[in-house]
């Protein structure tokens, strides 16, 4: 067992799953905004507004936005943890290493909190 | 290369010695190959080690059974014993041999394979069983054990596990194919009761799930067994397991 402390559930299994589940919701909701965009002609300020103003379209894309979150974060700490670690790095790779994905986790937090603004805002 | 006469081969050798050298360079070798046979690449490097004695290789049973000469033979690694010179030069003008790639080289051609062991030792490879002891053996059905072939015949060239992304960025980390294989080998005996421990031992985000599905491993398998396959069961007993 390899102890782990940044990585987005302790459980390998739990992250894998959850990568998979999110990117079966990231595909239904680009099929469902892109069924949206071809079959509404003429699309304007009222459709838009209008379709986002449905609760159940909000529900979908704060799901999506937290499965982008999700998604994203558990793919950036596998390529954070191959490419800048030790081995590549050196000793002193955490220096390097913990920066980035505290970057990255900043940008999926402040790109979900924007996404609950943006839905339910005014 | 199967041609009558003598004739003459150009072999490309990694070649690193830490006491006299600063860094690897490579080293061409001039070797007559014998007519009308089809030498294997461990018969060529032992051609080149009556010329340079100096050169450093294991080797051992010569027959894909001990797995000491896994060698990485123009960019893909085998065992040099029972790789024919047929099957690596065609198209080739030149056999370039190198190490087993991402363990660090104690010389010439020869690994040190520490990590690759520990990541063996840490998969417990033995039968944990803790009823008592039969008055003669544990008996497994015909059934129970067809389910350990294509997994016992592991020979730990460390062919596979060397030829894996995931293992050369992670090795003290991921398990790694060969590691995995012989992981599934045990959790699938029917003989084996610790089969939730193993498995809580290998639930984080590296021992089993850093294999991202390359498949390397298996495409250079000198035993033509599939860790990708034994690891995508160990991930189903893992899901199977959970709740």
């Amino acid at each position: 067992m390899v102890k782990n402390i940044t990585n987005l559930s302790r459980s390998g299994l739990y992250d894998w799953m959850l990568q998979r589940v999110s990117a079966i919701i990231l595909a239904a909701y680009t099929v469902f905004i892109g069924g949206f965009l071809l079959t509404t002609p003429d699309l304007g300020y009222e459709q838009w507004s209008g379709l986002f103003e449905q609760t159940w379209v909000r529900i979908f894309t704060l799901l999506t936005l937290l499965s982008i979150a999700a998604h994203s974060w558990i793919g950036m700490w596998t390529i954070t943890t191959d490419y800048l670690n030790s081995r590549a790095l050196g000793g002193k790779s955490v220096l390097i290493r913990f920066p980035v994905q505290l970057i990255c986790f900043v940008a999926v937090f402040s790109y979900v909190v924007w996404g609950i603004q943006i839905l339910w805002g005014q | 290369m199967t041609s009558s006469t003598e004739s003459s081969l150009v072999v490309s050798v990694y070649c690193y010695n830490p006491e006299a050298d600063k860094k690897p360079y490579m080293k061409d070798y001039s070797v007559a190959i014998p007519g009308g046979k089809d030498l294997m690449v461990l018969d060529v490097l032992n051609l080149i080690k009556e010329q340079d004695t100096g050169l450093a290789y294991r080797r051992s049973c010569r027959e894909g059974v001990c797995g000491s000469d896994g060698v990485n033979i123009n960019g893909t690694n085998g065992l040099a014993c029972v790789t024919a010179l047929s099957e690596v030069m065609t198209g080739k003008k030149k056999l370039v041999l190198r190490p087993l790639p991402g363990l660090p080289v104690i010389r010439d051609l020869v690994v040190d394979l520490s990590l690759f062991y520990k990541q063996y030792e840490k998969i417990k490879p033995f039968l944990i069983n803790e009823n008592p002891a039969p008055a003669t053996e544990r008996l497994q059905s015909p059934e129970e054990r067809e389910k350990l072939d294509g997994l016992y015949e592991c020979i730990l060239c460390a062919c596979c596990s060397t030829a894996c992304p995931s293992f050369w960025w992670n090795p003290d980390k991921f398990v790694g194919p060969s590691g995995l294989l012989q992981a599934y080998r045990f959790l699938a005996d029917s003989r084996d009761t610790a089969t939730e421990e193993r498995l809580s031992d290998l639930d984080d985000p590296f021992s089993v799930f850093r294999c991202r599905g390359i498949m390397n491993c298996v495409a250079v398998c000198p035993k033509g067994l599939n860790p990708t396959k034994a690891i995508g069961h160990i991930r189903q007993m893992l899901f199977s397991n959970a709740t």
